[in-house]
């Protein structure tokens, strides 16, 4: 964050001789315009972030309905939506499924977009330039593409990957998103597709990497791995941190693709029955919106948690340049 | 070429001076680093292989071929008296391996016909016919894409998904050029925090404004519109702003100064000094708020449902794939049409796209 305090900020303010009323009025006007520019940000900050989370908490407390005839009461008792939330034996599950799934792809999220990078800043790579935009490009395309496409790649009979790991020897591959035990691989397997912004994040950083330092661990005899480990990792832990912290609140709001390719259902046995699928259907199909501010709220409590136990552990391993 | 690599080989061997091993263990590096990266590029992108080679199968060509060939391929046939039969290739007993029609099946004794001299008749063969190859061709169905093309009514959702993102793309960039240059250029008191809190925006999790802002739209009869779609972007947003900002505080201030002393207001001098020379970071924010709103699923989803005319094109590819679900030859051929676009903007705009992404993620 040290380009939040740029030495331009205040020109005005610093060394500006005793004040003349000219001075301060051109100043006062100065603030004006600049309220008058950062007027919509703030606007919108306000009506659609900063209201909406205090209504939502206020809608957990209530019998908030946009059914046919319901309208707004408050909740009787108080915190019922709340106690069923925490009764409620289908939202505990899909909690389960995101948090078991959220365990497998973090680390794939990180580990094999840093893989990517280093390959890809390999000093005797050839062609450079070639690579990026290919391992990238599946980024931009729309996710419901890339979930049809993948739909069909892990198809069990007709779908490439079976035929390469029938080919392989493996006589019996599973039938990826139709399989309860594998579905969440499949949905890892797609995620690959996701990782072309956190590969060009850690590129760039790892670009930046002054190289005198390589050059230090030459003359000390490190080999690549040493290197890597030693140098690399260390200096691009802020980037591989804003990924983490990214990926992790990404995970928590997973929907499209479980909510696509199992056509809203979750199936097989529920194995795919994400969080937010749970709450779509409590909010969008029921209309029952107190309870879906409560599990809203609930899934929010849980990502700030994660999110404020990420930058307490930041402080040990995350390289910071201003040498706190 | 070749004399010449030829030539130089044998000094290959006799060289051995450390300087020229260091080049071929240059060489042998980035030989086995680019082979490894060109495997995994392969194994990367190889479900658009499987998309493109369906999209171009006929129905038959999928149907009946659970785990059949790859490619799509046709067998050949032949018409005989007025019947279509179906081409193997047939070795014969005198050892020849000819091209025939094969008229009557049966396990023991079949018939076949010469399609080169239908004329001469009926040739018997035995054995059983199911392990003949089949005469095959490669049968490329473009005509899926016009099936879908029309099915889809893909001109509605292209022109709806073009409008949102459009209008949608001139209000952020209207908004974010704006508030950076607030954050970039005015002494405000709390700019600092009020920046905390707009990057900090960028971690919120989206679920926990969704129902309140729904039911806000809800409530004064924007859904079912594409309002719900286009408005909040004239509010800027956490990435714009930080990728503009980024920019502007790389231009010169004396360039301001100077327009104001020659009488420019703020207004003037964001018009005039600093949007002539962010053209870059301008172009990046266009194009990621038009590949952004090309591919939003969730919003069309919840603002949109039962208004098909309004769809986007998303949610048109999702509806059709529900409907058309036993032919994956439609299914895949609109999912490729989708991602047309946003892939042919991305190429011809890399630059942009790359410079923007590490400005907005490795900077903060």
């Amino acid at each position: 964050m040290a380009a939040t305090d740029s030495p331009r900020a205040a020109p005005v303010a610093i060394g500006t001789p005793i004040p003349v009323r000219g001075k301060s009025n051109l100043m006062r006007q100065q603030r004006l315009w600049g309220w008058i520019f950062l007027s919509p940000w703030i606007i919108g900050f306000v009506v659609f972030t900063a209201a909406p989370i205090i209504a939502s908490f206020i809608f957990t407390f209530t019998n908030f309905s946009l059914a046919e005839g319901a309208g707004i009461s408050i909740a009787d008792p108080l915190f019922s939506n709340w106690t069923r939330l925490f009764s409620d034996p289908v939202t505990l599950q899909a909690l389960g499924v995101t948090i078991r799934f959220a365990l497998i792809a973090v680390p794939i999220g990180i580990l094999v977009p840093l893989f990517l990078a280093a390959m890809l800043n390999a000093k005797y790579l050839w062609g450079k330039r070639f690579w990026r935009p290919l391992f990238y490009m599946p980024y931009i395309i729309p996710a419901i593409s890339g979930i049809f496409v993948w739909q069909s790649f892990l198809n069990g009979e007709t779908g490439w990957l079976n035929r390469i790991l029938r080919f392989i020897g493996i006589s019996d591959p599973p039938n990826w998103i139709f399989d309860e035990s594998w579905i969440l691989v499949g949905f890892v397997l797609i995620g690959l597709w996701g990782v072309g912004n956190a590969m060009l994040t850690m590129l760039a950083t790892m670009q930046g990497v002054p190289t005198e330092l390589y050059e230090a661990a030459d003359v000390d005899g490190a080999g690549p791995l040493v290197k890597f480990m030693h140098i690399t990792i260390p200096l691009i832990s802020p980037v591989i941190f804003y990924n983490l912290v990214l990926s992790v609140i990404g995970l928590m709001q997973y929907f499209v693709v479980p909510y696509v390719l199992t056509r809203g259902t979750g199936n097989p046995n529920n194995a795919a029955y994400f969080y937010n699928m749970h709450l779509y259907k409590t909010a969008f199909t029921f209309f029952d919106m107190g309870y879906g501010s409560t599990q809203a709220w609930f899934i929010f409590i849980i990502a700030l948690i994660l999110t404020i136990a990420l930058f307490a552990t930041s402080r040990r391993w995350v390289y910071s340049s201003s040498g706190e | 070429m070749a004399s010449i690599s030829r030539s130089q080989s044998p000094s290959r061997t006799v060289n051995t001076s450390p300087f020229y091993s260091a080049q071929l263990r240059k060489f042998a590096l980035g030989a086995i680093i680019t082979l490894i990266a060109t495997a995994l590029a392969i194994g990367y992108l190889l479900p658009f292989g499987n998309m493109a080679l369906i999209a171009v199968k006929s129905q038959q060509q999928i149907v009946g071929q659970t785990d059949g060939p790859i490619l799509p391929l046709t067998t050949e046939t032949f018409t005989y008296q007025e019947e279509l039969y179906e081409i193997f290739t047939v070795p014969m007993p005198d050892g020849t391996i000819r091209e025939l029609a094969l008229v009557e099946k049966s396990r023991r004794i079949n018939q076949f016909v010469d399609p080169a001299n239908p004329g001469a008749g009926l040739i018997e063969w035995e054995g059983n016919w199911r392990g003949l190859t089949p005469v095959t061709n490669i049968d490329l169905h473009f005509e899926n894409f016009g099936i879908a093309w029309d099915l889809l009514d893909f001109p509605k959702l292209f022109r709806n998904t073009l409008v949102i993102a459009v209008v949608g793309m001139i209000g952020t960039l209207l908004s974010s050029i704006c508030v950076a240059y607030a954050f970039a250029r005015f002494p405000l008191p709390g700019k600092n925090w009020l920046f905390l809190i707009l990057i900090g925006t960028i971690i919120l999790p989206s679920q926990v404004t969704l129902i309140p802002t729904y039911a806000f739209f809800a409530a004064i009869g924007w859904t079912g519109t594409w309002l719900p779609l286009i408005v909040p972007h004239f509010f800027a947003n956490a990435y714009n702003v930080f990728l503009l900002r980024q920019f502007f505080l790389t231009l010169p201030r004396e360039l301001d100064e100077a327009a104001m002393i020659d009488g420019a207001g703020p207004f003037r001098v964001l018009v005039s000094v600093i949007i002539p020379q962010s053209w870059a970071a301008i172009i990046s924010v266009a194009l990621f708020h038009f590949i952004f709103a090309w591919n939003d699923y969730f919003s069309p989803l919840i603002y949109l449902s039962g208004k098909p005319d309004l769809q986007t094109i998303s949610i048109g590819v999702q509806v059709f794939n529900f409907q058309y679900g036993p032919q994956p030859q439609l299914i895949q051929a609109t999912s490729l049409m989708a991602m047309v676009l946003p892939l042919v903007l991305f190429f011809l705009a890399q630059r942009f796209f790359m410079r923007g992404i590490v400005v907005t993620g490795v900077e903060k």
